[in-house]
C-alpha cells in the first residue's frame, strides 16, 4: 500500500495537552471545540486548549471537589464547571465583571444534573434525569434566570452545537429520542421518534445506548446517526448506519442505511459532508457519500462504501521540547487505539497521549482509488477543496497515458458544466430580483455563494485546455474531439461559449490545414460570430479563400462592415492578425482585393 | 425512350444500343503518346464506345480530335477547345491528366437559340468532367493504373467502369444543377449539429480503424471528414446511385430492419447499404466499394462503408490496406446501429420543430435556384426531384434556359452584377451574383415592372438569405 493510498489523515498540527492521568483531568467541550487540563481539581491550574487558540487559557480556581463537567459559553465569556448532581458553579471572565463564582442549583426537586451545554454566551440548558432547564445567564448580576423547563425522564442526552438541538433518550428501552431546539432565548419541542432496535436474544434487555448515537449536519441537513449493530437473528451481513433526517420543522425520518458489511466496533466522524466509519478490529475506516446515487427501496436508500477500505495515514508524533534536540526519530502514533474517542463532527482525542486531531479527507489518492470517471466527479464536486483535484482529473484524462474515452470526458464535461450552470442560473435569478427591487435584508434574498465545485471555461481554458492544445504528441482528431465536446457540453447546458475556446478550435484546425472542417463549423454557426473572429478569418483569406466569405457573412452579421465609422476603434483584432501573423509569415495578410 | 433511336432490334447490338441514350453518339479516352509513329495509331485508344465501330473509324475520330486540340493550341495554348460544333454532332474535349484525353461526342439536333448552345455546352462540359471524377473516386488515376499494371489495367479499368456508367448517363435531363455540382445541406440547429458531431467522434474513437466520416440526413449532408472535392463527387454518388437504388426495398418496408431474432440486440433501424447485407449470415460477405481521394498528395485507397438508420446515412471510410471482418461489421452494427437511431429521430423531431417555427407552408410566389462556389451548397425550389434519369423541374423548359444564359453570363465577367430578364407569359427571371454567389429568382408577377421586382428579390434575400452577406 503505497502513501497514496491513503485517503484520510490526521490534521498536521494537532491541539496538545497534558495527558490525563490520575491527577490531571481532561475534558472536552464540543460547542467550543477546547480541551480542558483540569489538574488536581483546578488547584494546580486549568489549561484550556482550543484549535483556533494561538494562547491557551491557563487560570487556577479552588479544589471544591470531583469536576465532573467544566465548559465555557461562547467566546470564552462564562466559565461553567459541575461539581456535584445537584448544583453547577458559574465564573464570569468578561472584564470588569466580578469574577466570583456564583452557583446555581437545578429547579427540579430530587433531581439530579446529567451535564449542561452552553447555547449561546449567556444561555445554558441544564439537563437532568427529570427535564431539561434552560437558563439565562446575568454576569453582572452573578445569577441566572430561568427561561423554560420541561420534565420528563432522561436516560442520557447529547448536544449538537452546530444546529443548536439537544437529543434526550426517554423510556426504559432509552429509544425514544426527544429533541429540542435552542435559539435566542427560545426553546421549541420538536417532534419525538423512535429508533428501531435489532432484534437482541431474549436474555437481555434490548436499549438504545448512547455510545451508537450520534448527531451532524450533512449537506446543510441535521441527521441522527445509529449505529445498528450486526445482530445474529437478522439475515443481515454485518452493521449498518441508520441516518435519520431531523427537520427544523416536522417529523424526523429514517432516509439512508449504511452498508458496513463487517461487523465489531465501529466510532463515526462526519467530514466535508462525507460519513467516516472507523472500525477498530481491522484499524481501517470507510467513507460514504449520502449524494451519490444508492439504491432507493421506496422508502430508504441503501449506500455502499464510495472506496475500499483504507487506514487513515500513519502518523508520526512531532517531538517537542528538548527530545527534538536530541534528534531522535519521531514515534509512530498508534491508529485507532482503544484509548481513542471520537467526538463529532471530526474530531478524535487520544487523552491517554494528549493529542486533538482534526479528521481530514485527501482528495489527490481518491482520483486513482475511484476508477468510474462519473462517480469520481460526482464525488468531487461536493468535497469543499475540489477545485484543483477536479482539474487535475481532467488534465489526466486528456494525457497520452491516461487518455479517457470521449463518452467518459464528455459525462466529465457535463457535470462539471451541470455544476457551473446551476450557479449561472442562482446568479441571475439574484441579479434579476435586486434589480427588481427585492430587499436587500429578505432572508430568501442571498447571493449565491460560489463553491470550489464551480468550474468556469476560463478555468477549464487555463488549467486543461490550453496546455492540452500545445501537447505535440496528441492526434489532432482528439484534441478537436475534446474540444468540440466541451462546446457541445456548455450548449447543452445553455452557457454561452466564450471567444478564446472558439479561437482554440480554429487554431488547432488552421494549423492542421483542416480548413473545409472549419468552414463546416461555422456554416452551422458551432463558433459564434464574432468580431474578432471576423477578422481572424479575413486574415486566412491567402490560405483559404472561402475565408473571406465567411468573414463577409458574420461581419454582415454584425451589422457592421469593415470601414465604416464605427468598425475601426477598439476592435481588438491586432492579437489575431500578429497570431497569423506569426504564424504564416506577411503576405498572410494581404488586403482583400474587393469588397 | 431509347427505341425509337436504335434499329427494328436485330443484331447482338440492337438490344444494348436500347440502354443508351441516343443522345451519346460516342465516348472515347486516348493518349497520343501511345502510338505517336504510324501505324500505331491504334495504341492510342484506351477506351471506346460504342466498341463495336470499325477500327478506322475509330482511329479516325482520335485523330480528328487530336489535330483540333493540336489546332486550336495554337491561338491559345494554355486553354485549347473545349468543344466542336458541327451540323451532325457536338463533340467535348477534356484533359483531365496530362496527355489523357476524355471525348464525348453527342447528336447534334438543329437549335436555333444562340443561348441554349451556350448552356449546354457547359453543362456537357461539366458532365465530361464528372465521368472522369467518378472514374477516379472508384479506380484511381490514370496514371495510377498505368503504374500498377501498364496500359492493359488500365484498359480493363476504364472498360469495367464506363462500359456500366455510361448507361446510367441522361444527358437530355442535365442542367443548370450539373454545371454546379453542389451539395445541398440539411438545415440544422446548432446543438442537434453538435450532437452529430459528437456521434461522430465517438464512433471514429470505438471503431478505432476508421479514417474519415461523412454524415447525411434526407439525402443532404451535415458532416464531411473529406475534402470539398472529394466530399461533392461522393454526394453525387450517393444522392444519385447507392442511396436511390435503396430507396425501394425502404418504401416497400420489405426488409424490415428490426432484428428481434438476435437476442440481447438493442432494437435499432440500422443495416449496411455497402457490405453485408445479412449479418447472421456466418458466410456473409464483407466486400466494400473502395475509393481513392487526395489523389493529388497523399493519394489514399478506402474502403466505404455506408450505414444508415431511417433517414439518417454515415459514410465510414476506412484505410484499405485493412480488411473489415464480419466481426467488424457486426460490432459497427451494435455501436453504430442503436446511437444513429436515436439521432436519426433527434434530427427528424428538430427539424419538425423549426419547420413549425419557420410558419407558413404555403406556396411562395416565386422559385429559386441558390448555388455558392465556396462551399458548394446549392439549393433549388425549381427542382422537385432530381434522379439520374429523370429531372423533374416545376418551371417552363425556356425559363430553365433563361437562367442558363444568365449563368452563363456571370461566368464571362469576374464582378458581382445583377441581371433581371422578363420573360414571356408574366414570368420574370432575376440573376444575382454576390462574391462566389448566384441566386437565380423566377417570379410570377401579373402586371409588375421593374422596381417591384427588385423589391421582390431584396425581400426574398431577406428572408432566405439573411445571414448570409449580399452586395445590394
Amino acid at each position: 500500500m503505497g502513501e497514496e493510498d491513503y485517503y484520510l489523515e490526521l490534521c498536521e498540527r494537532p491541539v496538545q495537552f497534558e495527558k490525563a492521568n490520575p491527577v490531571n483531568c481532561v475534558f472536552f467541550d464540543e460547542a467550543n471545540k477546547q480541551v480542558f487540563a483540569v489538574r488536581s481539581g483546578g488547584a494546580t491550574g486549568v489549561v484550556v486548549k482550543g484549535p483556533d487558540d494561538r494562547n491557551p487559557i491557563s487560570f487556577r480556581m479552588d479544589d471544591k471537589g470531583e469536576v465532573k463537567c467544566i465548559k465555557f459559553s461562547l467566546e470564552n465569556k462564562i466559565l461553567a464547571v459541575q461539581r456535584t448532581s445537584k448544583t453547577v458553579d458559574f465564573c464570569n471572565f468578561i472584564p470588569d465583571n466580578s469574577q466570583l463564582e456564583y452557583t446555581q442549583e437545578c429547579k427540579t426537586k430530587n433531581a439530579n444534573i446529567l451535564g449542561f451545554c452552553w447555547t449561546s454566551s449567556t444561555e445554558i440548558v441544564f439537563i437532568t434525569d427529570q427535564g431539561i432547564e434552560f437558563y439565562q445567564v446575568l454576569p453582572e448580576k452573578r445569577s441566572l434566570k430561568l427561561l423554560k423547563s420541561h420534565n420528563l425522564n432522561v436516560n442520557w442526552y447529547m448536544y449538537c452545537p452546530e444546529s443548536a438541538v439537544i437529543l434526550l433518550s426517554t423510556t426504559v428501552l432509552e429509544n425514544v429520542l426527544q429533541p429540542f431546539h435552542f435559539r435566542a432565548g427560545t426553546m421549541s419541542k420538536l417532534p419525538k421518534f423512535e429508533i428501531e432496535l435489532p432484534a437482541a436474544p431474549k436474555s437481555t434487555k434490548p436499549s438504545l445506548s448512547e455510545r451508537d448515537i450520534a448527531m451532524a449536519t450533512i449537506y446543510g441537513q441535521l441527521y441522527v446517526l445509529f449505529l445498528r449493530h450486526h445482530s445474529r437473528t437478522s439475515n443481515s451481513t454485518g452493521a449498518e448506519v441508520v441516518l435519520y433526517h431531523l427537520p427544523r420543522e416536522g417529523a424526523c425520518k429514517k432516509m439512508h442505511i449504511l452498508k458496513l458489511n463487517r461487523t465489531g466496533k465501529f466510532a463515526l466522524n462526519v467530514v466535508d459532508n462525507l460519513v467516516v466509519v472507523h472500525h477498530q478490529d481491522t484499524e481501517t475506516s470507510v467513507i460514504f457519500d449520502i449524494k451519490l446515487r444508492g439504491e432507493f427501496d421506496g422508502s430508504v436508500t441503501f449506500h455502499h462504501p464510495v472506496l475500499p477500505a483504507r487506514s487513515i495515514q500513519p502518523y508520526q508524533i512531532p517531538i517537542t521540547g528538548p527530545a527534538a534536540v536530541t534528534s531522535q526519530s519521531p514515534v509512530p502514533c498508534k491508529l485507532y487505539s482503544s484509548s481513542w474517542i471520537v467526538f463529532q463532527p471530526d474530531i478524535i482525542i487520544s487523552a491517554s497521549q494528549g493529542y486533538l486531531w482534526n479528521l481530514q479527507v485527501k482528495l489527490e489518492p481518491i482520483v486513482n482509488l475511484l476508477p468510474d470517471k462519473g462517480r469520481l466527479m460526482d464525488f468531487l464536486l461536493q468535497r469543499k477543496e475540489c477545485k484543483m483535484v477536479i482539474l487535475s482529473v481532467c488534465s489526466q484524462m486528456l494525457s497520452e497515458s491516461d487518455r479517457a474515452s470521449l463518452p467518459v470526458i464528455a459525462t466529465v464535461f457535463d457535470k462539471l458544466n451541470h455544476e457551473y450552470k446551476k450557479y449561472l442560473d442562482a446568479e441571475q435569478s439574484y441579479a434579476m430580483a435586486v434589480e427588481a427591487g427585492q430587499s436587500r435584508s429578505s432572508p430568501l434574498l442571498k447571493r449565491p455563494v460560489r463553491t470550489q465545485a464551480v468550474l468556469d471555461q476560463s478555468d477549464v481554458y487555463t488549467h486543461v485546455l490550453s496546455a492540452f492544445v500545445e501537447k505535440k504528441e496528441m492526434p489532432h482528431k482528439f484534441v478537436i474531439a475534446v474540444l468540440m465536446e466541451y462546446i457541445r457540453s456548455l450548449n447543452q447546458f445553455q452557457i454561452a461559449v466564450q471567444h478564446y475556446l472558439h479561437e482554440l478550435v480554429i487554431k488547432t484546425l488552421v494549423q492542421h490545414n483542416l480548413f473545409y472542417m472549419l468552414h463546416q463549423f461555422l456554416q452551422y454557426h458551432v463558433l459564434s460570430d464574432s468580431k474578432p473572429l471576423a477578422c481572424l478569418l479575413l486574415s486566412l483569406e491567402s490560405f483559404y479563400p472561402p475565408a473571406h466569405q465567411l468573414s463577409l457573412d458574420m461581419l454582415k452579421r454584425n451589422q457592421r462592415l469593415r470601414g465604416s465609422p464605427n468598425f475601426t476603434p477598439g476592435e481588438h483584432c491586432e492579437e489575431h492578425v500578429a497570431f497569423f501573423k506569426q504564424i504564416f509569415g506577411d503576405q498572410a495578410l494581404m488586403r482583400p482585393t474587393t469588397f | 425512350m431509347a427505341a425509337a433511336a436504335a434499329g427494328a432490334g436485330s443484331g447482338p447490338w440492337a438490344a444494348q444500343e436500347k440502354q443508351f441514350p441516343p443522345a451519346l453518339l460516342s465516348f472515347f479516352i486516348y493518349n497520343p503518346r501511345f502510338g505517336p509513329r504510324e501505324g500505331q495509331e491504334e495504341n492510342k485508344i484506351l477506351f471506346y464506345h460504342p466498341n463495336e465501330v470499325e477500327k478506322n473509324e475509330k482511329i479516325r475520330n482520335v485523330g480528328l480530335c487530336e489535330a483540333i486540340v493540336q489546332f486550336t493550341r495554337t491561338f491559345s495554348p494554355s486553354k485549347p477547345a473545349k468543344s466542336l460544333h458541327t451540323q451532325k454532332n457536338r463533340q467535348f474535349f477534356n484533359e483531365p491528366e496530362e496527355n489523357f484525353w476524355m471525348v464525348m461526342s453527342k447528336d447534334g439536333k438543329p437549335v436555333i437559340e444562340y443561348q441554349e448552345e451556350e448552356l449546354l455546352d457547359k453543362v456537357y462540359s461539366s458532365v465530361l468532367r464528372q465521368c472522369y471524377s467518378m472514374y477516379k473516386l472508384f479506380n484511381g488515376t490514370f496514371l495510377k493504373a498505368m503504374e500498377d499494371g501498364g496500359v492493359k489495367l488500365l484498359k480493363e479499368r476504364l472498360e469495367k467502369f464506363f462500359h456500366r456508367y455510361l448507361q446510367t448517363l441522361h444527358l437530355q435531363s442535365c442542367d443548370l444543377l450539373d454545371i454546379f455540382g453542389g451539395i445541398s445541406f440539411f438545415p440544422l440547429d446548432k446543438m442537434t449539429y453538435l450532437k452529430i458531431q459528437s456521434f461522430i467522434n465517438r464512433m471514429e474513437e470505438s471503431l478505432n480503424i476508421v479514417k474519415y466520416t461523412a454524415f447525411l440526413y434526407n439525402d443532404q449532408l451535415i458532416w464531411s471528414g473529406l475534402e470539398q472535392d472529394d466530399m461533392r463527387i461522393l454526394y453525387k454518388y450517393l444522392t444519385t446511385s447507392l442511396f436511390p437504388r435503396h430507396i425501394e426495398p425502404e418504401l416497400a418496408g420489405r426488409d424490415s430492419p428490426i432484428r428481434a431474432e438476435m437476442p440481447g440486440n438493442l432494437q435499432h433501424y440500422g443495416r449496411f447499404l455497402t457490405g453485408p447485407l445479412n449479418l447472421n449470415d456466418p458466410d456473409a460477405k464483407c466486400r466494400f466499394p473502395k475509393i481513392f481521394v487526395n489523389t493529388d498528395d497523399t493519394y489514399e485507397e478506402l474502403h466505404l462503408i455506408v450505414y444508415k438508420a431511417m433517414s439518417a446515412a454515415v459514410c465510414f471510410m476506412i484505410d484499405a490496406s485493412v480488411h473489415p471482418t464480419l466481426d467488424f461489421c457486426r460490432r459497427l452494427d451494435s455501436i453504430v446501429g442503436p446511437q444513429l437511431t436515436v439521432l436519426a429521430s433527434d434530427i427528424c423531431e428538430q427539424f419538425n420543430i423549426n419547420k413549425r417555427m419557420s410558419g407558413s407552408e404555403k406556396e411562395p410566389q416565386f422559385k429559386f435556384i441558390y448555388f455558392n462556389h465556396m462551399n458548394l451548397a446549392e439549393k433549388s425550389t425549381v427542382h422537385m426531384r432530381k434522379t439520374p434519369s429523370v429531372s423533374l423541374t416545376s418551371v417552363h423548359p425556356d425559363l430553365m434556359k433563361i437562367l442558363g444564359d444568365i449563368n452563363s453570363d456571370f461566368t464571362r465577367v469576374d464582378e458581382d452584377e445583377e441581371i433581371i430578364v422578363k420573360a414571356m407569359s408574366d414570368y420574370w427571371v432575376v440573376g444575382k451574383k454576390s462574391d462566389r454567389r448566384e441566386l437565380y429568382v423566377i417570379l410570377n408577377q401579373k402586371n409588375a415592372n421593374l422596381i417591384e421586382v427588385n423589391e421582390e428579390v431584396k425581400k426574398l434575400c431577406a428572408t432566405q438569405f439573411n445571414n448570409i452577406f449580399f452586395l445590394d
